[in-house]
């Protein structure tokens, strides 16, 4: 079977962001770009399954700006087959992504698409949700363990409470949350041979899909910031503040 | 307007979350909110629902389809009720956050993710950026599906409600997913989303053992303990316990960070408590600029001797 892995270019997770002065957005220019890091976990569990002998190839889709692009050679210097690139200057929200890839899903045809939970940008966690209900494919949200057999999925989540273990019909759509797996560096080698491996380059009209976003972005501020910084120099001290002066024990 | 909380239970009774939840409906429909309940053998969970302050009536859906709140056969059912609702509303907990995106794809809407306060009927603020930016966004759907943050809503009232029970339309089952088993984990401490006194550990903790520190000092303060991610990636505690931009988002009136940095991922977590102690080795340490009151030290001194002073004081 195939599996079908979704890659989206963030800001890395490393770098402190800023807010643009006329609240927009978030400063983009010049920052360290990288694949969002429960992405990096689903293309390492489609890698293992691909080591495993259970799926025979792993394809990485990304949408976006054509640097999306260098977010799939990441994915293929992991060791990702091949890539598919949905290219658009467009803002895509959720529900536009899941649109989009439900349409490469159609034409590629995977029994098994792993996505990250969230993208650590937009903090949304909806797209593998909203994809599956549109495939009207079972959802295995939060996964951090996932065993396949006879043509279903058991799949442990991370759930409030602790963990959960469900079985779902392939195909479906699985959400990767921290604890499925720790993802492979790519090799020096293998970044030379991903510059060879092939993207399918397409586009949202190619692909007969309305992006428009449904909520408009009136405005982005920084948060309230907080005054801390104060120090104690005792237990004794510190419990003492905390009865007399913040009033919380 | 009117909107349906889609209650979050354990068939005994309601999560708390479900109240913040409510509170944000408020905002936003007034008097007009009702409550889903759906699950099996969960009237005693309609039952408390319907105590709730300023619910309008609940509707019950006790079939066994949606037992353990299976999203594929869950969503079908609150996308039924939608017709009669202009919002949706369920806690950014992480069945909400399971449940909810799924209704949206089916109603063709955009989720509105996590909001932390209502502008107005079709306005919302979120953290994106795990809390370092906010963005106010308006929603040209029709129908708005949202998840709530709950730190950013008072609950509304557990009791002083009266609201009437009225059995709900009911769906089929998708037959696409089935429940195996939970592993939850058992405290006798208050939970984490709700509780008034957070201690948590990081990785200065060293070990799971050593977290028993940190619960001698939660059962003096009747205090909820939690962890860092780093602290969960170790192994020292199970996932339950994880603080943090993709972990529980927790604001209670005093935070104490034992042996955490203060990644940016976990002050995403934790910022908006009202009093913040960290205790730590390394007074450069990133948590201390955010805390309140910030004691440099070894935590295996600390604690024990915090443990005592407080029941000293008692």
């Amino acid at each position: 079977m195939k599996a079908l892995v979704a890659v989206k270019r963030v800001i890395d997770y490393n770098v402190k962001i800023r807010v643009k002065e006329d609240n927009t957005g978030v400063e983009t220019a010049n920052v360290k770009m990288s694949m969002n890091p429960f992405d990096e976990i689903a293309v390492e569990e489609a890698l293992r399954l691909r080591e495993a002998g259970i799926v025979s190839e792993v394809i990485a889709v990304s949408l976006g700006i054509t640097q999306c692009q260098e977010t799939i050679r990441t994915a293929l210097a992991m060791g990702a087959d091949r890539g598919v690139l949905v290219e658009t200057n467009a803002e895509l929200q959720p529900l536009a992504v899941a649109k989009l890839l439900k349409a490469v899903i159609l034409q590629e045809n995977p029994e098994i698409v792993i996505i990250g939970k969230q993208a650590i940008d937009d903090d949304c966690n909806q797209t593998g949700q909203m994809l599956s209900a549109l495939l009207g494919w079972p959802q295995a949200t939060f996964a951090s363990k996932i065993a396949i057999s006879d043509g279903h999925a058991e799949v442990t989540r991370e759930v409030d409470g602790g963990l959960e273990t469900i079985s779902i019909r392939l195909p479906a759509v699985i959400t990767t949350d921290l604890r499925l797996n720790e993802p492979r560096y790519a090799s020096l080698p293998n970044i030379m041979r991903a510059k060879k491996k092939p993207i399918l380059m397409t586009t949202p009209e190619a692909l007969g899909i309305d992006v428009t976003p449904r909520l408009a972005v009136l405005k982005v501020e920084e948060p309230p910031r907080r005054q801390g910084g104060h120090k104690v120099g005792s237990v004794a001290e510190l419990v003492d503040k905390l009865k007399t002066e913040a009033r919380v024990i | 307007m009117a909107a349906l909380v889609i209650a979050e239970h354990d068939s005994a009774g309601l999560k708390p979350a479900t109240l913040n939840a409510v509170a944000a409906a408020k905002e936003i429909a007034g008097p007009d909110i009702d409550i889903l309940v759906a699950g099996k053998d969960c009237r005693l969970a309609a039952d408390t629902a319907a105590k709730a302050a300023g619910v309008r009536k609940v509707l019950l859906a006790d079939e066994v389809t949606y037992d353990h709140g299976l999203a594929e056969n869950v969503a079908p059912l609150v996308v039924e009720l939608a017709k009669n609702y202009s919002h949706l509303l369920a806690a950014a907990t992480t069945s909400g956050k399971n449940l909810m995106p799924r209704v949206a794809a089916l109603l063709d809407v955009m989720q509105i993710s996590d909001i932390s306060a209502v502008v107005s009927a079709d306005t919302f603020v979120r953290p994106i950026y795990a809390g370092n930016a906010l963005q106010t966004v308006r929603s040209k759907d029709p129908i708005k599906v949202i998840t709530v943050r709950g730190t950013a809503f008072p609950p509304v009232e557990a009791t002083g409600g009266s609201a009437a029970i009225e059995p709900a339309a009911t769906t089929d089952a998708a037959g696409l997913s089935e429940f195996v088993r939970a592993e939850l984990s058992k405290s006798e401490r208050p939970e984490l989303t709700s509780a008034r006194v957070i201690i948590s550990g990081g990785r200065g903790m060293q070990s799971g053992d050593n977290f028993h520190l940190l619960e001698k000092v939660a059962d003096k303060l009747g205090a909820a303990v939690g962890a860092s991610r780093a602290a969960v990636d170790a192994g020292f505690v199970p996932n339950d316990y994880q603080v943090g931009q993709t972990g529980k988002i927790v604001a209670p009136e005093l935070y104490i960070a034992v042996g955490i940095s203060g990644a940016i991922q976990h002050l995403a977590g934790m910022k908006d408590s009202k009093v913040i102690v960290a205790i730590n080795k390394d007074e450069e340490a990133p948590i201390f600029q955010i805390a309140d009151y910030g004691l440099v030290g070894d935590l295996f001194k600390i604690l024990p001797e915090l443990a005592n002073e407080l029941d000293r004081r008692q």
